[in-house]
C-alpha cells in the first residue's frame, strides 16, 4: 500500500459546535487525484480549509505528511484591485521556498515566466491584475501554484465560471501534477469532468457518504442519498456523543 | 531668487530645524501612507492620531511641557489601542475598524476628562496643530530616530508586508508571522504619528502620511514606483510649506499640508488614474 499523505481520524469539523464535516475516517494516499463532491453546505470548502490548517477540528485529526501544501480558496483573499503586475503576483508563488527575506534570483524570474507561459498568459506579465478577467486570474492562480511546488495541493472550485477552453488547459496542469506524483484534491461539482479525470471521489454530505474508485462512489443511489442529506440543518441539535 | 528659496533656511536657525524634521518626517510617514491605503486603512490613522492625543495631553499632565512624558504617553495610547483593537477584532467577530473606533473614543473621552478634571492651562491647540517652528534638538533627535527606524522596518519587512497586503489569507500559508506583520505595522503607524505630532499636530500629521500617498496612487500601479514617488512629494510639500508660511506670514503645518493638497488635487486632473481619462476620453482600440 502506498504511503499516506493525509490521515483522517474521526475527524469533524464545524462552525459554533455545528458539524460540517462529521466524523471522517480515512486515508489519502500520497499521488492520488482525489475529486470530492457533494451538495453545497456539505462540508467539502470546509475539509479542505482544515487540511489547509485555516480552522481548528471541533473533535478528531488530521495526520500530514511532511511537505508543504499549497491551498487555492474558493474565494481567494487576493485584493483583485492591487497594484501589483501578472508577473510579480506569480513571483509570490516563490515565497514559500525563498522565505520572506530569501532573494528571487534570475532563476527564479525564468521559472515565473515559464509558469506564466504555461496557464497561456505569455505576454500578460507587465498587466495590473486588476485588468484581468476572471479566467485569466484563475489562471494566473494556477501559475502561483504551479511555483508553489508542493507535494500537496487543495483546490476548491477551481473552475466555477471557468469556460470550458480554460478548463481543459487547467485540467491538463492538473494531470500534469498528477503524473508528478503530487497529491491533489479537488473539491468539484461537474461530475462529468470528475468520472472522465479523477480515478477517486468523496462523496461528502456532512457525513462522508462513499469514498472510493469514482465509478463506484458516482451511483444514482448514493448521489439521491446526498440530495436528501442536503437539507436538514437542526438549529436545536443535541450534543453528539457517537465512538469514535 | 536667493532671497526666496535659501535665504530663510541660511538666516534662521528655527527655520533649518523645520526643514530637517519636515523631511525627516516625510522618509517615515509617506511610506507608511502608502501602505495603509493599500490597505485600506487610510482613515485608520486619523482614528489612530485621536487615541495619541489624549496620552499626549496626559504626559504633559504629569510631566509639564517634556518632550519624554509627552511622547512617552502618546505612545502608550496609541499603542495600547493599537494592540487592544487587534486582539478585538482576532478573537471576536467585531471587524478591526470598529474595534478602533471604540477604543479611540474611549481614549479620546478620557483623555478631556482628565485634562478638564485638572483645570490646566495646556495648549491644546499645540498639541492638535504642532508647532513646527518650535522643534528643539531632542525633538529632532527622536523624530530623525523613529524615520530611521521606520525604514530599516519596512526594508526588511517590505515583501512580507506587500503579501499580507495583496492576499493575506496566501500569506497565512507560507508563513505564520501574518499578525506579527499586522502589528508590527501598526506600531510603526503610531510611532511616525508621535513622531510627527511633535511638528504637525495629531491632526495634521496624517495629512502628510495620507495626501502623498494618495497622489502616488494616482501615478504610479506599482508599490515600490508609488513609495517612490510619495515620500518626494512629502519632501517637496514641506519645503514648500515652509517657504510659503515664511513669506506669507502663515502657519506652517497647514501651510505644508495644504500644499500637499494642492498636489494630490492637481494630480487628480493630470495624473494617468485620475479625472484625465474620463474628461478627455480617447476613442477605443481595435478589438
Amino acid at each position: 500500500m502506498a504511503e499516506a499523505a493525509l490521515t483522517f481520524r474521526d475527524l469533524t469539523l464545524g462552525y459554533e459546535r455545528h458539524p460540517a464535516v462529521h466524523h471522517l475516517d480515512g486515508t489519502v494516499e500520497r499521488g492520488a487525484l482525489l475529486a470530492i463532491v457533494g451538495p453545497n453546505g456539505g462540508g467539502k470548502s470546509t475539509l479542505l480549509k482544515g487540511i489547509a490548517g485555516r480552522i481548528a477540528p471541533l473533535g478528531g485529526r488530521i495526520e500530514r505528511a511532511s511537505g508543504a501544501l499549497a491551498y487555492m480558496p474558493q474565494i481567494a483573499d487576493l485584493g483583485r484591485d492591487f497594484p501589483v503586475s501578472v508577473f510579480d503576483l506569480a513571483l509570490t508563488g516563490l515565497c514559500g521556498k525563498a522565505g520572506l527575506f530569501g532573494g528571487i534570483g534570475r532563476h527564479a524570474r525564468r521559472q515565473a515566466l515559464e509558469a506564466i507561459g504555461k496557464v497561456g498568459l505569455a505576454g500578460f506579465e507587465d498587466r495590473p491584475i486588476r485588468t484581468l478577467s476572471g479566467g485569466q486570474l484563475q489562471r494566473l492562480l494556477f501559475a502561483r501554484l504551479m511555483l508553489q511546488n508542493a507535494p500537496l495541493i487543495l483546490l476548491d472550485e477551481p473552475f466555477t465560471a471557468i469556460d470550458s477552453r480554460t478548463i481543459d488547459d487547467l485540467m491538463a496542469i492538473v494531470k500534469g501534477w498528477h503524473a508528478e506524483g503530487r497529491t491533489i484534491l479537488a473539491v468539484l461539482h461537474d461530475l462529468d469532468l470528475v468520472r472522465a479525470a479523477f480515478p477517486q471521489t468523496l462523496l461528502l454530505a456532512r457525513e462522508p457518504l462513499a469514498w472510493g474508485a469514482t465509478t463506484e462512489v458516482l451511483t444514482q443511489a448514493h448521489l439521491d442519498h446526498a440530495r436528501r442529506m442536503a437539507e436538514a440543518f437542526d438549529r436545536d441539535a443535541l450534543e453528539c456523543h457517537r465512538a469514535a | 531668487m536667493y532671497d526666496l528659496l535659501i535665504a530663510p533656511f541660511a538666516e534662521f536657525p528655527f527655520m533649518k530645524r523645520a526643514l530637517v524634521g519636515g523631511l525627516a518626517i516625510s522618509l517615515g510617514a509617506a511610506p507608511i501612507g502608502v501602505f495603509l491605503m493599500l490597505r485600506r486603512m487610510s482613515l485608520i490613522g486619523d482614528a489612530m492620531a485621536h487615541a495619541i492625543l489624549p496620552g499626549a495631553a496626559l504626559g504633559f499632565l504629569i510631566g509639564g511641557l517634556s518632550l519624554g512624558m509627552m511622547t512617552l504617553g502618546g505612545l502608550a495610547a496609541g499603542l495600547g489601542v493599537a494592540l487592544a483593537a487587534g486582539l478585538v477584532s482576532r478573537v471576536t467577530l467585531v471587524k478591526e475598524d470598529m474595534a478602533l473606533a471604540a477604543f479611540y473614543l474611549v481614549s479620546l473621552a478620557l483623555g478631556v476628562t482628565l485634562v478638564s478634571a485638572n483645570r490646566s492651562n495646556i495648549d491644546v491647540l499645540a498639541l492638535l496643530f504642532g508647532s513646527i517652528l518650535g522643534l528643539d534638538d531632542a525633538t529632532l533627535l527622536l523624530i530623525v530616530s523613529i524615520a530611521s527606524v521606520t525604514l530599516a522596518a519596512l526594508a526588511i519587512g517590505y515583501r512580507g508586508l506587500v503579501i499580507e497586503c495583496l492576499d493575506p489569507g496566501f500569506a497565512a500559508g507560507i508563513h505564520r508571522l501574518g499578525p506579527l506583520f499586522h502589528l508590527g505595522f501598526l506600531v510603526l503607524v503610531v510611532l511616525n504619528l508621535v513622531a510627527g505630532f511633535h511638528a504637525l499636530g495629531t491632526l495634521l500629521v496624517v495629512g502628510i502620511m495620507m495626501l502623498p500617498a494618495g497622489t502616488a496612487r494616482l501615478w504610479s500601479e506599482n508599490v515600490t514606483t508609488m513609495i517612490a514617488i510619495a515620500v518626494p512629494v512629502a519632501m517637496a510639500a514641506n519645503l514648500a510649506g515652509l517657504l510659503i508660511s515664511y513669506h506669507a506670514g502663515l502657519a506652517s503645518g497647514p501651510a505644508i499640508i495644504l500644499v500637499a493638497g494642492a498636489v494630490y488635487a492637481l494630480s487628480l486632473l493630470v495624473a494617468p488614474h485620475g479625472f484625465g481619462r474620463r474628461l478627455l476620453p480617447q476613442r477605443h482600440l481595435q478589438g
